[in-house]
């Protein structure tokens, strides 16, 4: 294998050029300081050498889609989503790798010597190799962001549709936040199933959290006190605020004949009184 | 069941059976002076628009031949799947099973009674 490639230089340099990337680590990322130990980066920068080094040897071309280049992906694929949930920004993470150019340049200048040419050819293939990883980095990133995105939306949707029971044969639904369709559909299923296992008669939907009621949410509304109703159970919706009940008015939605109460405590007792059972004061 | 009807879908329905059934509804129905009609579909896993019509058929076919029905066990994916389709079965009673089913008959046949608004053959 000729002097000048940049398989050559990582193998035979190796020691140089973890001294000077470490270097330059510290003067490019400063505020890593406090996230990530010294120790875990000069682990991380030796092993990423040993891939590279593995890597060039096998093959002289820069396709990091290639098989000979799979550890070198995988390595950087653990790295980019260990510092996305280290809370490092996406051009941190990226840093790593480009901060890596410089030593590499350096070391292939002195091996090349006089033979410009290599030199040449080598930087460019180095440089070309070095961008596509650190690009590499950056797609992961950003795709375990979205990972964990997903994953909160999900728990959140999980969380906000509780479905409680309030009494014998009485269920409530308190729902938070906007109502689109995806979370119609999460909420009719859960509170149907609630209807079967518990033997509800009436389901109080309490809109008070609900920002927002407009035709669309007033149609996922209804679609859900029409599915109770085909179950044989009986819908109250409570919680009506009085800008709802306006907007309601001005848009002409119609309710259906469903009976609505401006808070729960009222839904609650013409339910009870509805399920055969009364309050006392 | 005394003065009640039970009829319980189980299988695929496909046209001649679904006349048929109704068929044997109606005549049913008159020979026994039935009062009330109980559709159990709580087999049913899947239902389409086809079967959400030939209930409410039966529904106001026995309302006309003066006995009430009501319709018991829907499964919660088949009542998505219902609303979905924009077959909310307006005028057809729902009951959760057979038991409550029973008992809203009861109570509106009595109420029924009461108002002297039958009409029986």
């Amino acid at each position: 294998m000729a002097d000048g490639t940049i398989s050559s230089v990582l193998k035979k340099s190796s020691k140089e050029l973890q001294a000077s990337w470490a270097k330059d680590l510290a003067a490019a990322l400063p505020s890593a300081k406090g996230r990530i130990s010294a120790n875990e980066l000069e682990q991380q920068a030796a092993e990423f050498l040993a891939l590279l080094a593995a890597a060039t040897e096998r093959t002289t071309g820069g396709d990091i889609t290639a098989t000979e280049y799979k550890p070198l992906r995988e390595f950087l694929e653990g790295v980019s989503r260990s510092r996305a949930h280290q809370g490092f920004t996406s051009d941190e993470t990226a840093t790593f790798i480009f901060s890596f150019k410089r030593p590499l340049f350096e070391q292939l200048r002195l091996a090349a010597g006089k033979d410009t040419e290599t030199l040449a050819d080598q930087t460019w293939q180095a440089s070309v190799l070095l961008d596509s990883l650190g690009l590499h980095t950056i797609r992961t990133f950003q795709k375990a962001r979205e990972e964990v995105i997903n994953r909160q939306q999900h728990e959140m949707l999980e969380l906000s549709t509780p479905v409680v029971k309030l009494w014998d044969g009485i269920l409530a639904l308190p729902m938070i936040g906007t109502l689109d369709s995806a979370r119609t559909q999460v909420v009719m299923e859960n509170l149907l199933q609630k209807v079967v296992d518990t033997g509800a008669q009436i389901a109080i939907l309490d809109i008070t959290g609900v920002p927002t009621v407009d035709t669309l949410v007033a149609q996922h509304l209804l679609k859900t006190v029409t599915a109770l109703r085909l179950m044989g159970a009986e819908c109250i919706i409570s919680g009506v605020r009085p800008q709802i009940a306006q907007t309601i008015v001005h848009l002409g939605v119609d309710l259906q004949g469903v009976t609505t109460k401006a808070n729960l405590a009222d839904a609650l007792a013409l339910a009870l009184k509805r399920t055969g059972s009364s309050l006392k004061h | 069941m005394g003065e009640f009807l039970l009829v319980t879908i189980q299988v695929d329905m496909h046209d001649q059976l679904a006349l048929r059934l109704q068929d044997d509804l109606s005549n049913a129905i008159q020979k026994y002076e039935t009062k009330g009609v109980l559709i159990d579909i709580s087999t049913l896993e899947m239902v389409d628009s086809f079967i959400g019509r030939m209930v409410a058929d039966i529904s106001g076919m026995g309302k006309i031949l003066g006995a009430e029905t009501v319709l018991v066990g829907m499964q919660p994916a088949v009542a998505i799947t219902l609303v979905e389709l924009g077959l909310a079965l307006p005028g057809v009673a729902t009951a959760l099973n057979v038991e409550r089913g029973m008992a809203l008959l009861r109570r509106t046949i009595d109420g029924a009674e009461a108002d002297g608004a039958t009409i029986a053959g």
